[in-house]
């Protein structure tokens, strides 16, 4: 459904997007993960035609030219792109009528999205007196105005409230569901394991892709988690042979090459210094600790 | 003994209050996890503690320096980074460094010192003459820290300093505060990444302009009621969607990255073992969930 | 024709909400007509003049009785030293001095020649332009009742001039500026409200992120640029409503062709004006540069068009870069209409340049914007 083939778009002297090649099947919810300036903002507006590639090539629903199918694509910016002076049904029924909706038809769309994106008591507010998490919700409400059976959203929930973000995703969950094919970029880690298939991006690069299993599977360390009132563990453990160690909340990540005498001396190192390991198990690698080790690779 | 007090900070624009009588406390040398989604009110909050806004109502001192009269006082005890603090990407890394030290009005010698102290501690003393244009996120974010806190101030307020930064280079940065905290510097930051604030003494959550949690992690953790249950799944939507469907008894059910996460009440604890399941203790982002859904439901009601 | 009307729902409901700019929209050009239709007098009269009359005798109180009488000149100062004279000119106290010589009568007696200094600050060439003229004109006429008069003592009969020019100013024929002024003023108004608007409407778009919205949709180029004109069209009619009421009320402006005519053909000038601001919009990335072009199509229009200066004295080169505006024929359209009433058969040429004006500067709009972001 979308092809892209040794895509590569540069701004001057800077390449944002470097050789980037993915295909990705229909009825996916395909998620772009990295970084802000990873180079996902350039990939989706390329796709959504709002950007012309330097060089490579892509074909989405199999145009080249994004203006024969704009009318099956949907797309929500990262920037909140509707009209702060209109209200939420005003600019709903804006955007409806450009995808070229009779009155009737809009009429019942309208309520139809405003329900499903529990927007239904908001719609004569101005746009711009609604919060963050609201704002996202509109613009995937006017999204949706036209039944695109492809939608592409940047960056949807950055910066919005933890439960208005997993609301959000229950509704991609749901449009999923109901056939429509999602393009979803997003900084967060955790989101990524919300996705059939993922894709890490970094400073213009692919660096791996697959379905969240198939990305935690292609792990090549161990890790443990361990919980420990210490907070200089850094430090104190610089000459363990640990290959990483990441602070995860309150919690450390401690990443190994499979190696089973890492642990003790991390165990001898922390007796010795007299620090009490509340907990210290092997768990399996999150998606988070599978990026940390395939960025630091590239480099 | 309080770097920062704070009692009832209102600022309003026009109709719209965006900070709305907050109230909260600030123990020197620790570090203050100011959370909330976009728009709550993080950034209003710090602009008036930095002086760049003045508050419509209510008052705060910081180091005892009153906000409203002193704020010309106070600017040469803080430091203060956005996410958009000014690097000038035409300057090299050591040319920036010394436009700020410029700007402190840093004696010679004094410069020199703090500069390399600086370089050190944002490990781009090999960097030093490349553009600043030419630094990648992480390392842009670590050098704009370093230009804001080239006069060694006691209080340091960073808004969203991690915004855009790659989740290794995100812990760097986090090592840096540490470090600065352990030096003795009072730290206030804003970030909506839930795992950064689990660093923090302590946390203040802001949602539509109010404070409506404070306190250290584990109190914030330990105010939720019920089991928390940890369901690992490689599809947490379509278990999410099961658990539902069949209606089992929950208080609260979420996906949590690849887990779904289940709030029950202790005498549900049976109705889940088929689920392999684990007991966990709540992480933060668990806490606000809860936290932000308590509070729609007041607002509601 | 469902998404450009829904371009145009949503632009009238901007308006509508952004009630301070549609009250300058209105408000700007009444105000604008008062001021400077007012102010802007090219008949310079009531220059501040200081006499230094070294005769003081029954001829030069004569003299000076007829300058006055000309309302060009009023006397606030009389003098005692040529010094006296220039340190007034110098402080701008007063524009023109006037020195009589102590022999003026004695001159006059004997036949003689009696030179009288007008000294003008020219550094205000349309005041000093004005000054000189009306000095000459006093000092002709008095010279020629001076001859008339010896003509009829030496022979005892009366003379008339040999030749007598009548000249008969048609249109206007009490020379009121503000007659001339107040059709270019409506022009001046509507070519700025309307290049302004439009040249701020797409570019606002961009920098606002909402254009990113809006390319991504089916809408076309053509769409979005009508729907970004249209509405204006109405503004546009508003203010030149507004404006002549206001030239008719309070200026007497006499319509003497069909009103009709001029609103039909005042459609075509806000067309062309609003195509003119569409093409800047579509070429500038933000509303910073989108003014600064703006004003560069500003600076022009007023000189060149034939507003304040008449085109037939340019050199050749600014005469043919003033046909390149469309204000140069919407002034002769409103001065041919309003002031000489004259119709179709006369105007046909205008008519046809903002029509070309129009196409040309649309195709090119089309062919310009770009539905990407960079």
């Amino acid at each position: 459904m979308i092809t892209l083939e040794n895509v590569t778009k540069t701004f001057g002297k800077q390449s944002a997007v470097n050789g980037v090649s993915l295909e990705i099947a229909s009825g996916e919810i395909f998620g772009l993960v990295g970084p802000d300036g990873a180079g996902k903002t350039t990939t989706i507006r390329m796709l959504c035609g709002l950007l012309s590639p330097t060089s490579g090539n892509l074909s989405v629903l199999g145009a080249a030219n994004p203006e024969a199918i704009k009318h099956h694509l949907g797309y929500v910016p990262q920037r909140f792109s509707l009209y702060g002076d209109l209200t939420v049904m005003e600019n709903i029924r804006f955007i409806g009528s450009l995808y070229g909706q009779t009155t009737d038809k809009i009429n019942a769309l309208a309520a139809n999205v405003l329900n499903f994106t529990n927007l239904l008591p908001f719609k004569d507010r101005y746009a711009d007196n609604l919060s963050g998490g609201m704002k996202q919700k509109l613009a995937l409400a006017a999204g949706l105005m036209h039944k695109p059976t492809l939608f592409f959203l940047d960056e949807p929930t950055t910066g919005v409230d933890p439960v208005s973000r997993r609301e959000f995703w229950q509704m991609l969950y749901q449009l999923n569901k109901e056939g429509t094919s999602i393009f979803v970029s997003t900084p967060y880690m955790d989101e990524a394991e919300l996705c059939t298939r993922v894709a890490f991006m970094n400073e213009g690069r692919i660096i791996s892709s697959g379905s969240p299993q198939e990305l935690r599977r292609s792990y090549k360390y161990q890790v443990f988690e361990l919980s420990t009132p210490d907070r200089n563990l850094k430090a104190r453990l610089k000459s363990s042979g640990l290959r990483d160690i990441n602070a995860f909340g309150e919690k450390y990540h401690l990443v190994t090459d499979s190696s089973p005498t890492a642990i003790t001396t991390v165990k001898a190192a922390l007796a010795a210094a007299n620090i009490s390991i509340t907990d210290l198990n092997e768990i399996s690698p999150n998606l988070e600790d599978v990026f940390v080790a395939l960025a630091s690779e590239v480099n | 003994m309080y770097a920062v007090e704070i009692t009832n900070l209102t600022r309003r624009f026009g109709e719209f209050t965006a900070v709305n009588a907050i109230s909260l406390k600030i123990k020197t040398g620790s570090i203050y996890g100011f959370l909330g989604p976009n728009g709550s009110g993080k950034s209003t909050t710090i602009r008036m503690l930095c002086g760049l806004l003045a508050p419509t109502s209510g008052d705060a001192t910081i180091l005892g320096l009153d906000i409203a009269k002193d704020s010309e006082a106070i600017k040469h005890k803080i430091g203060y980074m956005s996410q958009k603090f000014s690097l000038y990407d035409d300057l090299t890394v050591i040319e920036n460094l010394k436009f700020y030290a410029g700007l402190y009005s840093l004696s010679q010698p004094e410069g020199k010192r703090r500069i390399a102290q600086m370089l050190a501690l944002a490990g781009l003393e090999n960097r030093q003459n490349e553009l600043a244009a030419n630094l990648s996120g992480g390392w842009k974010q670590r050098l704009a820290l370093g230009c804001s806190i080239l006069h060694n101030p006691p209080i340091l307020f960073l808004d969203e300093p991690t915004g855009g930064v790659d989740p290794k280079s995100r812990r760097m940065f986090w090592d840096i505060i540490y470090t600065l905290s352990q030096a003795g510097t009072t730290i206030m930051v804003t970030t909506h990444f839930m795992d950064e604030a689990e660093h923090c003494d302590e946390i203040g959550f802001i949602y539509n302009g109010g404070l409506i949690a404070s306190g250290p992690p584990s109190a914030l953790k330990s105010s939720i009621n019920g089991l928390l249950l940890e369901i690992p799944t490689p599809e947490p939507m379509e278990l999410l969607a099961a658990i539902t469907s069949r209606q089992l008894p929950y208080l609260d059910i979420y996906p949590f990255g690849a887990n779904l996460h289940v709030l029950i009440a202790e005498e549900h604890a049976s109705r889940y073992t088929p689920f392999a399941a684990n007991l966990i203790s709540p992480s933060l982002e668990d806490v606000f969930v809860h936290l932000v859904k308590s509070h729609r439901k007041e607002v509601l009601a | 024709m469902i998404r450009l009307k829904a371009l145009l729902i949503k632009e009238f409901i901007q308006m509508r909400r952004d009630r301070l700019t549609f009250v300058m929209m209105i408000g700007f050009p009444i105000i604008q007509l008062l001021v400077f239709g007012f102010a802007i007098n090219t008949d310079v009269k009531h220059l501040p003049t200081i006499v230094f009359d070294q005769s003081l005798s029954q001829d030069s109180r004569d003299f000076i009785a007829s300058l006055t009488a000309s309302q060009y000149f009023d006397i606030t100062d009389a003098s005692t030293s040529y010094q006296d004279v220039t340190d007034h000119i110098q402080s701008g106290k007063t524009k023109v001095g006037i020195i009589i010589p102590p022999d003026l009568s004695a001159n006059l007696k004997h036949g003689q020649s009696a030179a009288i200094q007008v000294i003008v600050d020219a550094s205000d060439s349309m005041a000093a332009s004005s000054a000189i003229s009306a000095a000459q004109m006093v000092g002709q006429l008095k010279s020629q009742e001076i001859i008339l008069n010896r003509l009829q003592g030496y022979t005892g009969k009366t003379f008339a001039l040999p030749v007598d020019v009548r000249i008969r100013p048609w249109y206007n024929p009490d020379f009121v500026s503000a007659f001339y002024m107040v059709p270019g003023i409506l022009g001046i108004i509507l070519t700025m409200t309307m290049v302004m608007i439009t040249s701020m409407a797409i570019v606002r778009e961009r920098e606002r992120g909402t254009l990113e919205q809006l390319i991504v949709t089916p809408l076309k180029t053509h769409e979005l640029i009508l729907g970004k004109i249209i509405p204006y069209v109405f503004v546009g009619y508003a203010q030149a409503t507004v404006a002549l009421l206001v030239g008719i009320l309070v200026f007497d402006l006499p319509i003497r062709g069909s009103l009709g005519l001029l609103y039909g053909l005042t459609s075509l000038f806000i067309i062309a004006s609003l195509a003119l601001g569409v093409l800047i919009s579509t070429l500038s990335k933000t509303q910073m540069q989108a003014m600064q072009m703006s004003f560069f199509i500003f600076l022009p229009s007023i000189l060149l068009s034939g507003f304040m200066f008449p085109r037939e004295a340019m050199p050749l080169f600014f005469n043919w870069l003033g046909n390149l505006l469309p204000l140069t024929f919407y002034l002769q359209i409103l001065r041919g209409i309003i002031l000489k009433g004259v119709g179709l058969s006369v105007l046909w040429t205008q008519i046809l340049a903002l029509v070309v004006f129009i196409a040309i500067v649309l195709t090119i709009s089309i062919k310009k914007f770009q539905k990407k972001l960079a």
